[in-house]
């Protein structure tokens, strides 16, 4: 471990202050608690609200796993992850079944998380009406009378212009009947595995300094009209590599000719598959390990 | 200051084990998580003792039961929390059984996390009148039977419900047990 640096970097008052944030977001599901957002050794935008929960939470029995858009190799993953590995001496892991704990930036991993497992979302705008209502004096205001028409309204002008919602991320969602909620920058292909998901789910956003949360089991449900009902978009090609049908696609341009590649985002679940025999069209059989 | 004991033995690990236990606990309301590493003054339990070693600091104001007093020396030194001379001006409180809800802040709509946080000790977190909890974190329902809790409890946390968004949250520590009531869960009795 790093000699100099408290256990996970922050200072145990840092930490105990996040911790109160924490409980309080987790008894309140959706609503987002303030907090005192430290300076952090990478700029905002690179995951400091989810790198501050994370090191609040974090012990050193834990397994860490970190995933920016569904890939654990990416340059925010490998750096959050030897980050913690460094500062805590954490064991980490690019499995998702043998992950504790998950920090995310946009992405939920494909496999169903466990009751023992804990997922840090990485958020950059925390608060569902910002492109509405501009003053945080307003959405406050908002959130503690209920008052949401303005998000319905959006919806509804979405329908009247492009015959449906045109949300494809970052789409907003009612936690427990309450409270209406930013999933963070997820696709909203991933919102229906939050609705009774039973892992924990915490919601860190350094640069406005909120924290929130969902208990396990809450029920989460993405806005919508009887007539127009939530839709999950996804590329209607299988997974190049691996095949896979039911998993959230990137679509990678791969020569300069107009060749498309479709593959799963989530690494791990494509390794997987293909480890497990699965081929796409675009795949090839994986040498024997 | 003579007699006073220590604090947790590893503060870092010690508080981390046992903010997840709380963490699991307000998770999965009635779920029943242990915590250990610190000798606690009387009358604190080990598991109340833990809790506000990790959770109470120089920045929350603090509201010890009267009954409590000769813990206030120990609490004073390892917390340094300022006193709350009236429980409506406190953010955290402990009581040797429930206190009076509605003499703390359950804070406002606008701010429902600003409510107090009770930490209520019991003789014990089994044995007594079976509640069965539901809500947010239950997959069903689960039952909890803390001895020591008011017969009307149910029709308390009822009225302190009604209050969603505000109200009060309840961490309940017995021995070296702890389980957690947030605001939005139901109780009945079972």
């Amino acid at each position: 471990m790093t000699e100099g640096y408290n256990f996970a970097y922050l200072d145990e008052q840092t930490k105990r202050m996040i911790r109160r944030a924490l409980l309080k977001a987790v008894a309140i599901p959706g609503h987002q608690v303030p907090f005192g957002s430290r300076e952090m050794p990478l700029p905002y935008g690179w995951g400091t609200g989810g790198i501050q929960v994370t090191a609040s939470i974090l012990g050193t029995n834990d397994v860490l796993k970190v995933i920016d858009q569904g890939a654990d190799d990416t340059t925010n993953a490998v750096s959050i992850r030897r980050f913690f590995a460094r500062t805590a001496d954490v064991a980490t892991t690019t499995h998702t079944a043998d992950a504790t704990v998950i920090q995310t930036r946009h992405r939920i991993p494909e496999k169903t998380l466990r009751d023992n497992q804990i997922i840090v979302y990485q958020v950059p705008q925390p608060e569902p009406l910002y492109r509405l209502e501009s003053s945080r004096v307003e959405t406050r205001r908002m959130h503690g009378l209920a008052d949401y028409g303005l998000m319905h309204v959006k919806l509804y002008e979405d329908v009247a212009r492009f015959g449906q919602i045109s949300i494809s991320y970052d789409y907003p969602v009612l936690v427990n009947q309450r409270y209406l909620m930013s999933p963070s920058p997820i696709p909203a292909f991933d919102n229906p595995k939050m609705d009774r998901m039973p892992a924990l789910q915490l919601f860190g956003a350094g640069r406005e300094k909120r924290i929130y949360a969902i208990p396990p089991w809450t029920a989460v449900r993405s806005l919508d009209f009887d007539d127009h009902p939530f839709r999950a978009i996804n590329a209607s090609e299988p997974c190049g590599l691996c095949g896979a049908t039911d998993s959230y696609l990137d679509e990678v341009v791969i020569d300069d000719r107009g060749g498309r590649l479709f593959v799963c985002s989530d690494t791990d679940h494509c390794a997987e598959r293909r480890a497990a025999g699965h081929i796409g069209k675009d795949g090839f059989a994986e040498a024997a390990e | 200051m003579i007699g006073l004991t220590a604090g947790f033995a590893d503060p870092v690990q010690d508080a981390q084990r046992c903010f997840r236990s709380v963490l699991d606990a307000m998770s999965r309301p009635g779920r029943i998580a242990t915590v250990a590493g610190v000798a606690p003054p009387a009358p604190l339990c080990v598991a109340s003792a833990a809790v506000l070693l990790t959770l109470i600091d120089h920045e929350t104001t603090f509201w010890l039961d009267p009954a409590a007093g000769a813990a206030n020396a120990w609490i004073a030194f390892h917390c340094g929390a300022p006193s709350a001379d009236m429980p409506r001006d406190a953010a955290f409180a402990f009581s040797l059984g429930l206190a009076d809800l509605t003499r703390f802040n359950a804070g406002n709509h606008e701010g429902p996390e600003t409510s107090a946080t009770i930490v209520v000790q019991l003789p014990s977190l089994t044995g007594g009148a079976p509640l069965r909890l539901s809500g947010p974190g239950l997959k069903d329902s689960a039952t909890i039977a803390p001895l020591g809790l008011p017969a009307d409890f149910p029709a308390i946390w009822r009225r302190n419900r009604g209050l969603f968004p505000a109200g009060i949250d309840l961490i309940l520590c017995a021995g070296n047990t702890l389980a957690a009531l947030p605001r939005t869960v139901q109780v009945e009795e079972a």
